[in-house]
């Protein structure tokens, strides 16, 4: 289903790449992150997604997959600029628990947990690429809705709800002069695995502040090389979660492709521990 | 990880230590070339040739020049109008600021400019968007 989806995407790249693509420079609308808002790998970034202008509208798809030891997920969606002031997304990730499955789950092993996530975006501050006089950040705030098809199993493992909203502030900077990046993102939260496993839980129901970070160091003008953290709760009372962090590297080797690739510590997630393995996203704009 | 941080620690340090973003740049010879090859490209672009059409491209050219040694702390003035004033009367989008950049990062590129020293210039432009960018 990735490889079709990735096909597909690639035809439709190819099309659009007869239209004139201008707009914002190579890779400062970021990527797709997990859940589909513009940013890193794994976390939201204040930049808005697309390369569209501040007179202009962008889109990109992106289909992004990562496999650890024990699980793969599988994500895709689709990131809408509106005029570099408003982004909104829409992302279907899917989860695949693989031997877990049959082993701990009563499923079979094709069975994957999906959750749906609608994402919006609002810069209220700053250009966190044109304004190289201040190290003053680009401010975002976003919001991630996340509905979790899975309802009956996530409860049963522990979960007070399949349904639940993300809201954080991204705040974002290139500073040229270093050829470097930065992000912090604040994130309130009761997603257990970022909602894989539902939402709050015997051990808290409560929102929480997480912390996420980004750096990355522009290798050339069109490869940035960096790590992430995404700090994570803990509300599960069965089971362990643990931080996730990352080593990416992300290409953009034409303006409406990007491919971006790391490698993810992902700790325990549910029965397994020590997850780590490779993350792979292909985007491509319009 | 912890290596990771080491190497971007060294990296910065060593920028740090550099003797002169002019000199580094390749000096007036290669800010020259550069400006001279930039102009070109930009009248050859479908994007942006209009603006050029009634410009004086020697002294254009002259003016950037100076610009371009001025901002990378050479031993230059700039002579030339404010940016305000300069693009004042032309139709000029965000998006034109932006094709400039990838022309002027293109031009770069091909007189084999390091990229930290692409990034030194390009930060000390960027911030003319505000005065450049009048749609």
């Amino acid at each position: 289903m990735l490889k079709r989806a990735i096909i597909g995407i690639v035809v439709l790249g190819t099309t659009f790449q007869a239209s004139a693509m201008s707009g914002k420079l190579l890779l400062t609308g970021g990527v797709s992150q997990l859940e589909g808002s513009g940013g890193g790998g794994l976390t939201p970034w204040a930049f808005i997604g697309s390369y569209a202008t501040r007179d202009e509208y962008g889109a990109n798809f992106h289909a992004t997959e990562v496999r650890t030891q024990d699980y793969t997920v599988k994500a895709q969606g689709l990131t809408v600029g509106i005029k570099n002031l408003v982004e909104l997304s829409y992302s279907q990730q899917v989860f695949y628990t693989q031997e877990v499955s049959s082993a701990n789950l009563g499923k079979n092993d094709q069975f994957g947990i999906q959750q749906d996530t609608i994402g919006l975006k609002f810069k209220v501050y700053g250009d966190g690429v044109l304004d190289q006089q201040t190290w003053i950040p680009q401010i975002s705030v976003g919001v991630q809705r996340k509905e979790n098809h899975e309802e009956d199993l996530v409860e049963a493992l522990g979960a007070e709800d399949h349904i639940g909203v993300d809201y954080y502030v991204s705040f974002s900077k290139i500073i040229l002069n270093q050829s470097f990046l930065y992000n912090l993102t604040l994130r309130s939260t009761k997603a257990n695995q970022t909602g894989f496993l539902g939402f709050g839980g015997g051990e808290n129901d409560e929102r929480e502040i997480m912390t996420e970070m980004s750096f990355g160091y522009l290798l050339r003008h069109n490869l940035v090389l960096g790590m992430e953290y995404r700090n994570k709760p803990n509300n599960l009372t069965n089971f362990e979660e643990e931080d996730w962090k990352d080593i990416y590297l992300a290409w953009a080797p034409t303006k409406n492709i990007s491919l971006t690739t790391a490698y993810v510590d992902l700790g325990n997630i549910a029965v397994k521990d020590n997850q780590s393995g490779i993350y792979t996203s292909l985007q491509v704009g319009f | 990880m912890k290596k990771n941080i080491l190497i971007l620690s060294l990296i910065f340090a060593f920028s740090a230590l550099s003797a002169s973003d002019f000199e580094d740049f390749g000096g007036m010879k290669k800010i020259n070339k550069i400006v001279n090859e930039f102009s070109v490209k930009l009248q050859a672009n479908e994007q942006m040739k209009s603006f050029f059409v009634e410009s004086d491209m020697e002294r254009f050219k002259s003016k950037l020049a100076e610009q371009f040694c001025a901002e990378l702390g050479g031993p230059c003035k700039y002579t030339g109008q404010n940016m305000k004033r300069a693009h004042k009367g032309h139709d000029i989008k965000a998006s034109h600021f932006y094709k400039l950049v990838e022309v002027l990062q293109e031009t770069m590129r091909e007189n084999n400019v390091s990229l930290r020293m692409q990034n030194k210039l390009l930060a000390k432009l960027a911030p003319m968007n505000k005065d450049v960018i009048n749609h």
